[in-house]
């Protein structure tokens, strides 16, 4: 079984934020490695959605979708930059 | 294009007596991965028990191996909706690797290589209720469902049964595991559908 990229992400983060955060860049709290969440390798568990740094593996994202509930759980970045529209 | 992956609701359903609620049976074995499948040479692997005062025990394979045995037959159930009944397993039960473990400790914590983790009280681990197995259907357990050793603690939702086990720590404290800690319940009774926090 093999990882789908971040951009696979897109769908379910839509229901979360009213920016696409796949655009976005985090900073992987293992190795400090910033790129584009899209960029993540996203295992789609059947527990839930994990995306792990491309360049340690690390889980820098973790989604799980309950019935009445998302949860997003964000401890393996250290941060996520969003750029605004219209600027 | 959401790809979200309700496990294998999709396909054809069962219903059976003697099921947890809102499960149904399947008789294939799906393989769920959050990561690259971890390859652990035999001369590599070890699993090492820590006590909460930092204690610790180590078995390598060989040593693990020279430990009694035990054939279990057991059903399991995923969270993900699917329960096999009637699997079968070898492996070495919690209590014969316990046994001299001086501990006052309540909780566990399982861990894995690949960096896995999942909480499972202390006596939940004992008088029977798991094993370290490591052969499923009488084969050697496959990668992919955990060999070269994965923990089985068939009463819990089958996250708790951790694929690829290299240790277990002893904890006064009660702490969340990798699913745990990203909303699934702490506990995990199939019984009582413990899937996710508040259930
Ligand atoms: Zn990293």
């Amino acid at each position: 079984m093999n990882p789908l990229d971040g951009n696979a992400l897109a769908g379910d983060l839509r229901e979360l934020f009213a920016v696409d955060v796949t655009v976005a860049r985090y900073t992987c709290a293992g190795c400090g490695h910033a790129d584009a969440v899209a960029t993540l390798l996203l295992w789609g568990h059947g527990m839930g959605q994990v995306a792990r740094c491309p360049h340690c593996s690390d889980v820098v994202l973790r989604m799980v979708h309950a019935p009445d509930r998302v949860f997003l759980d964000l401890r393996g970045s250290v941060r996520l930059e969003l750029p605004l529209a219209g600027s | 294009m959401a790809i979200i992956s309700r496990g294998f609701g999709g396909r054809r359903r069962e219903s059976v007596d003697g099921l947890p609620p809102g499960q149904y049976l399947t008789h294939d074995f799906p393989v769920l991965s959050a990561g690259p499948t971890p390859r652990i040479p035999l001369d590599r692997w070890h699993f090492t028990i820590t006590t909460e005062t930092g204690q610790k025990t180590e078995w390598n394979w060989t040593e693990f191996l020279a430990l009694k045995s035990e054939d279990v037959t057991t059903d399991i159930h995923c969270v993900t909706k699917w329960s096999k009944l009637g699997t079968t397993w070898r492996g070495v039960s919690l209590d014969t690797l316990l046994e001299d473990v001086d501990t006052a400790a309540d909780y566990t914590m399982v861990h894995s290589f690949g960096g896995y983790t999942t909480n499972v009280p202390l006596e939940d681990l004992l008088d029977s209720k798991a094993w370290i197995a490591y052969k499923f259907d009488g084969e050697d357990l496959e990668p992919e469902h955990g060999g070269p050793a994965r923990m089985i603690v068939p009463h819990l939702y089958f996250w708790k049964s951790a694929k690829w086990v290299n240790g277990l720590t002893l904890m006064n404290e009660d702490e969340p595991g990798f699913w745990e800690a990203a909303g699934y319940h702490m506990y995990g009774d199939p019984w009582l559908e413990q899937r996710y926090q508040g259930d």
